[in-house]
């Protein structure tokens, strides 16, 4: 990493991102709580872009602000009672040690990993090569997510059909 | 680009990036270093704004459009401020400028004031990507088409975030709205635009615009039954009328804008049509060939060439707006996850097939041609048929118009009026 600018932007984004990150926990009311996830994914895009991995940053943005936001939001929008009040909830203990351990976790392998530096700036990883080694080295897990995905998709529909449905489909 | 003839001198006007760039050579001798930097994407936003944005958005966006529709349903549209009406959409903006901009009690402010800003800043940063000419693109990087995507999922944040914060029922089904239409349609546009990225192995857009001017074929061509597909998601996704369940002034006053006034008002109205110019010049760009014309484009400036384009698009979105009905939530919801989706689906089979048919028999260029033919045989047999296993049932040739038919016969006119007997009266509404 080399020149003011790139520095200055970096130092930037981490501020913003992790201001937005402890806003998420902060903040009292969930609408907020959300928005300020997105602000702090958009922060993680930057990072993306300061690595040169334009791909990626521009996959953070649609998936995670286009698609994983807008499902939250929706989400917030379909459950009762979650409007404008974060208040208290009996989760509060055990969200606090799972989260203990993820830390825990988190802070073994940072310690854990051995961190090369790249020798050089290199082109950056370009979509072909993503998209070669995605259907190449790693299609295993690739077909896994996507068979996970369509369990999902299943379950959801299973869940959202209430009875009244299934004997109007089955008349029809 | 051997071919263009469009020299690097200053005056030359078909490439204004000679002028720019003489600018920022300027600039760079007299300020310090790294000024320039930020100087070149403010001159090409600055330039792109003056030369292309804001004359669309206020003479084709605001006049020409409600112009046009006032004439579809047989009416004048503004005619008093100047000449034709030409000064209406000045009068409008000075007129907005001048309201108040309230602020109900209960709202939430903070998110209010935000919301407008959150929708301006993508509209803006579109048109950076947008190729005007063969060096006249901000920024040419090679996943444009990705970034446009990525950049055109934020404004449906924003639209929720105004219809949440105004605690208003209304602006709340607004934005349920828009997020449940939003989240649906992006599936079919995503997997369309795959289909293009399949087809000309490039996901950057003048890249794109290249493999149109090589091969002398326009990709709405190529990709039929995508171009079909990417005007319906993204008139759906921009709330044009035929789509605009998030506004319906009949059912929920004014969806998510309920509240705003003034000219917090005015920025999501007018960078309503500021969306709808980037989807006109995008769908321009990949689909009509860009700034390309068959070899017109040695001649004519090719920004013109493309400006030409995204407005003759946008008629098409005006004229859709002045002749089609508004659709219900649920029946857009339908026709997307049914109809639309399994589509696209298949038109994503289709050009993996002859893409993978190309490149193993190792075929010339000329294949192209081939293709074109059996692509448009084949969008117009996928939308009849899907069409037909979904239920959907196109009347091809009615013989009558619809309610008449419904009333069971016909409605007597004149002297016909006279020979129906009074048992022969409509019976309300048939089998």
């Amino acid at each position: 990493m080399d020149g003011v600018a790139v520095t200055l932007s970096f130092w930037i984004l981490a501020a913003v991102t992790l201001v937005a990150a402890a806003g998420v926990v902060l903040a009292r009311n969930l609408l907020h709580a959300v928005l300020l996830l997105i602000l702090s994914f958009v922060g993680i895009a930057g990072f993306f872009l300061l690595l040169s991995a334009e791909f990626l940053a521009m996959a953070q943005v649609i998936i995670y602000v286009g698609a994983v936001a807008v499902l939250v939001l929706f989400a917030i929008l379909l459950t009762p009672h979650a409007g404008r009040d974060n208040g208290e909830t009996r989760m509060a203990a055990p969200a606090l040690l799972l989260s203990l351990c993820l830390l825990a976790v988190l802070c073994f392998v940072i310690q854990d990993t051995a961190w090369p530096l790249a020798t050089g700036g290199g082109p950056g990883l370009s979509a072909a090569d993503l998209g070669e080694a995605l259907l190449t080295t790693w299609v295993l897990p690739f077909e896994v997510a996507s068979v996970l995905l369509t369990a999902a998709l299943v379950g959801a529909i299973m869940l959202a059909r209430t009875p009244q449905d299934e004997a109007e489909d089955a008349l029809a | 680009m051997a071919f263009f003839l469009a020299t690097n001198n200053w005056y030359d006007f078909r490439d204004l990036s000679n002028i720019s760039r003489v600018i920022l050579e300027g600039a760079g001798n007299i300020l310090p270093h790294g000024i320039v930097y930020v100087l070149a994407p403010l001159i090409g936003f600055v330039a792109s704004f003056l030369i292309f944005v804001l004359p669309s958005q206020l003479y084709v966006g605001v006049l020409g459009e409600r112009k046009i529709i006032g004439r579809i349903q047989s009416r004048y549209g503004p005619n008093r401020v100047g000449m034709f009406g030409v000064l209406q959409p000045i009068a409008d903006a000075i007129k907005l400028l001048s309201k108040e901009a309230l602020t109900p009690k209960g709202a939430d402010k903070a998110v209010m004031w935000i919301a407008p800003v959150v929708f301006v800043m993508p509209a803006v940063m579109l048109f950076a990507v947008i190729p005007f000419g063969p060096r006249m693109i901000i920024a040419d990087i090679p996943n444009s088409l990705l970034y446009f995507l990525a950049l055109s999922s934020i404004p449906v944040l924003a639209t929720f975030m105004s219809g949440w914060s105004h605690n208003n029922k209304y602006s709340l089904f607004g934005a349920i709205r828009i997020v449940a239409m939003t989240v649906s349609f992006e599936v079919p546009l995503v997997l369309a635009l795959l289909g293009v990225v399949l087809f000309t192995q490039t996901a950057s857009l003048q890249g794109i615009v290249g493999f149109q001017r090589t091969t002398h074929i326009w990709l709405i061509v190529l990709q039929p039954l995508a171009f079909a597909l990417y005007f319906i998601c993204v008139s759906a996704e921009l709330n044009r009328t035929p789509t605009d369940i998030a506004e319906a002034e009949s059912e929920i006053v004014a969806g998510y804008l309920t509240e705003y006034s003034g000219m917090k008002w005015g920025l999501f109205y007018g960078m309503d049509i500021g969306y709808a110019l980037a989807a006109a010049a995008f769908a321009s760009t990949v689909f009509l060939g860009g700034w390309s014309f068959f070899g017109l484009d040695h001649w004519v400036p090719p920004w013109l060439i493309i400006v030409a384009k995204t407005h003759a698009f946008y008629f098409l979105f005006i004229w859709t707006r002045g002749s089609l009905p508004r659709l219900r939530s649920d029946q857009l919801m339908v026709f997307c996850w049914k109809y639309l989706l399994p589509v696209a689906l298949i038109n994503l089979a289709i050009v993996a097939t002859e893409r993978m048919v190309w490149i193993q028999n190792d075929l010339s260029t000329n294949v192209v041609y081939v293709f074109a033919v059996v692509n448009l045989a084949l969008a117009a047999a996928i939308v009849v048929a899907w069409a037909r296993f979904v239920g959907y049932k196109p009347e091809d040739t009615p013989s009558q118009p619809r309610f008449v038919r419904d009333a069971r016969g016909y409605v007597p006119v004149g002297d016909a009026a006279a020979l129906v007997q009074p048992s022969g009266a409509p019976k309300g509404k048939g089998s």
